[in-house]
């Protein structure tokens, strides 16, 4: 599904990713942790076409086709999503508008007409179960005044409504409480299927025990230094990066 | 000739066929006077420098359109808001247009200002009022002079007028080049309540200058709710004078909403005589291509304990210009007054420009005055995050455009309106974004 390769990239001038390799297939969760700084959610920004960052070396193929030249939207109409580390505040433009907008621009990117508004409320309505959020979430302003949780839980609801087909969630269980952390992983598994993938990005083995992944990355120093099972983020989780940092400068 | 010149002999042609009495008379050629002292501001003055009337002045302009053209209602319909029930004065190329209007003198006066200053009936209200706060500034004088129509209301005390009142003015170009002088008096009465809606309207590509005059009247406690759309096409221009005079505890709220026109030129003065009275001035400017928006408030307060509030926020591409010059006076004997203004402003191109500026006069101690204005891009973070989720860059762009001045309608007490300012900037934003903006 996505394939990585060698891949390179700066902003302004400063060198980030410095030759990742990465290959997700369908059905596959991939967990990816690292220091702080490492590059991660570079990496994430990067896959979902963020164009201050410059690719200068590599590649990004995306079911078979490289997305380098694509628009973030276009990337987007071809199911990659997004879950940010920080969410962006949006005001004046409310949750169900906003959501109306991006279901109906993908479909518009389809070549599909727009969703029937009694679908649309539908759907919301739905998602918004699924995830346990209160309808009066739903009327206020996007991700403004939104506590650090009910961001990450908004993210997951827009990824819920928009079904893509790569996720990739960066740090979403920052911020959560318990019971918050185990909604959305929650819905992130209800999501799960066969033929979607997830990448997380985290610094912590508990959201791992509820979203398990297939392989765990080691990101430092904007390259994939290791790579393991889920036994690999209990290690890490024990033993911290020092001994990965070792092995990389030996 | 230059356009002075014909002005002025235009206008001693037209007095000497008007038979009226002594008192309008004498207004009116000092009036003509004061403009042939002053002549056309130019940009050396303060209050016009970052806004040249040159390119607009050199049209040969007809200063007494020829006869009406008569329009129906249907082709015009939506240039009203025509989804509620409305008392209506129209014009056409400056002529009342009877069958386009409704008007009424039940219990209240919604009519003309030709009737008004003819009528004997009315000449107690006219010698109160008519040009009692208007100045005597080049632009108003010229209007003062010609004044002959426009809208009269008058609104007796402790009447809710039910219906908003509407007061559209189309121009449809009979001939290549018209100059209009509407003038409006407004008088409401104590606690009294009264919603206006104006409009300027060009029906042709010919063009059109308009240099309006409102005096609005606000006795105690009385309410006006004051909306002016401004979505005129390209050789439209116009200068909006407008006069406001507030008695103790009144509250009158202005939103102006700036979307077409070549230039576009609001001249919104208040004067605050009374406690505790408020005053609300806000607006919305998205203007491109080549046109130029220029928002010259002023507030005056004169008495203690009494507010105001500006909140004007613009979205400039292409080549257009902004304007934004916002002063406030308190005089000494206005303690405790809270005056705000706030002017945020977003460029979207790199040949667009604003220029703003905040003149606060306060001569009192004792007040909370706040003003900022700033200038900025569209947030590129809040670009991507949008177009992460699948919202193209043009959508994207006129979503944050949208969420940056919506705030303004908040305070809009007319839902229609609120509707069709969303359309009409979804229009302007050339997006359907599948939500009613
Ligand atoms: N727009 C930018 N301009 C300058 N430096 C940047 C920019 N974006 C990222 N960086 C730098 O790139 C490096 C990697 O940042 P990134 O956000 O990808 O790290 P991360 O692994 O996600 O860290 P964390 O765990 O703290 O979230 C950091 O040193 C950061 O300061
Ligand atoms: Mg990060």
């Amino acid at each position: 599904m996505l394939k990585i390769k060698n891949l390179h990239a700066s902003v302004e001038d400063k060198s980030i990713l410095k030759g990742i390799n990465l290959e997700i297939k369908p059905g596959e969760v991939h967990a990816i942790m690292g220091p702080n700084g490492s590059g991660k959610s570079t990496l994430a920004s990067v896959i979902a076409g963020k164009e201050d960052y410059e690719v200068t070396d590599g590649e990004i193929f995306f079911e078979g086709k490289d997305i380098n030249e694509l628009a973030a939207e276009e990337r987007a109409h071809k199911g990659i999503f997004l879950s940010f580390q920080y969410p962006v505040e949006i005001p004046g433009v409310s949750v169900t508008n906003f959501m109306k907008t991006a279901i109906n621009e993908t479909r518009k990117a389809k070549g599909l007409e727009d969703m029937p508004a009694k679908d649309m409320l539908k759907l919301i309505r739905e998602k918004a179960e699924l995830l346990e959020i209160d309808r009066k979430f739903l009327s206020r302003s996007l991700n403004e005044g939104f506590s650090g949780g009910e961001k990450k839980r908004n993210e997951i609801f827009q990824m819920a409504m928009l079904e893509p087909k790569l996720a990739i969630l960066d740090e979403t269980d920052s911020g959560l409480d318990i019971d918050a952390l185990r909604i959305v992983a929650n819905g992130v598994n209800k999501l799960k299927s066969k033929d979607n993938a997830v990448l997380v990005i985290t610094h912590y083995q508990r959201l791992l025990d509820y979203i398990v992944p297939d392989f765990v990355h080691v990101l430092y120093k904007g390259r994939i230094v290791k790579s393991g099972t889920k036994e690999l983020a209990h290690e890490l989780e024990e033993k911290g990066y020092d001994w990965i940092k070792e092995e990389v400068n030996a | 000739m230059d356009l002075k010149e014909k002005l002025i002999s235009s206008f001693w042609a037209f007095e000497n066929h008007q038979n009226e009495d002594a008192y309008l008379h004498n207004i009116r050629t000092e009036a003509i006077k004061s403009f042939e002292d002053k002549g056309f501001p130019t940009k050396k003055e303060e209050a016009w420098k970052y806004t040249s009337l040159n390119s607009i002045l050199k049209n040969d302009y007809s200063v007494f359109p020829k006869l009406e053209n008569t329009i129906e209602y249907n082709d015009v319909k939506k240039y009203f808001i025509h989804d509620i029930d409305t008392y209506k004065i129209v014009f056409i190329d400056g002529k009342y247009s009877s069958h386009l209007s409704q008007t009424t003198h039940d219990g209240m006066d919604i009519c003309l200002m030709s009737s008004a200053l003819s009528k004997p009936k009315y000449r107690i209200l006219i010698e109160n009022y008519f040009n009692k706060i208007a100045k005597n500034d080049s632009l108003t004088s010229l209007n003062t002079a010609f004044s002959s129509e426009g809208a009269y209301i008058h609104i007796p005390k402790n009447k809710m007028v039910a219906k908003p009142i509407q007061i559209l003015h189309f121009s449809t170009g009979n001939e290549s080049a018209i100059m209009l002088q509407p003038r409006n008096l407004i008088v409401v009465d104590e606690n009294s309540l009264v919603q206006i809606i104006e409009r300027h309207q060009s029906l042709t590509d010919n063009t059109v200058l308009t240099n309006s005059v409102t005096e609005v009247f606000i006795n105690k406690r009385a309410i006006v709710d004051y909306y002016k759309i401004q979505n005129d096409n390209l050789n439209a221009s116009l200068i909006d004078n407008s006069y406001i005079n507030q008695k103790q505890e009144s509250i009158c709220s202005v939103h102006t909403f700036s979307f077409g026109g070549k230039l576009t030129r609001n001249n919104l003065n208040f004067f605050q005589h009374g406690e505790r009275i408020n005053s609300t001035l806000k607006g919305i400017t998205i203007i491109g291509d080549k046109q130029h928006v220029d928002h010259n408030t002023l507030v005056h307060h004169k008495e203690p304990n009494c507010e105001s509030h500006q909140d004007y926020k613009g979205v400039f591409g292409e080549n257009s210009t902004g304007v934004f010059n916002g002063k406030i006076i308190v005089d000494k004997e206005a303690q405790k007054t809270n005056a705000f203004q706030s002017n945020k402003n977003i460029l979207i191109s790199d040949k667009a420009s604003i220029n703003t500026k905040p003149q606060l006069e306060i001569f009192a101690d004792d007040v909370k005055c706040s003003h900022g204005c700033t200038i900025g891009q569209l947030d590129e973070s809040a670009m991507f995050y949008l177009r992460s989720r699948g919202i193209p860059e043009k959508e994207a762009k006129a979503l944050l455009t949208y969420a940056f001045s919506n705030n303004v309608l908040n305070s809009v007490q007319i839902p229609e309106i609120k509707q069709r300012i969303n359309k009409i900037i979804a229009n302007k934003l050339g997006v359907n974004l599948g939500f009613d903006l």
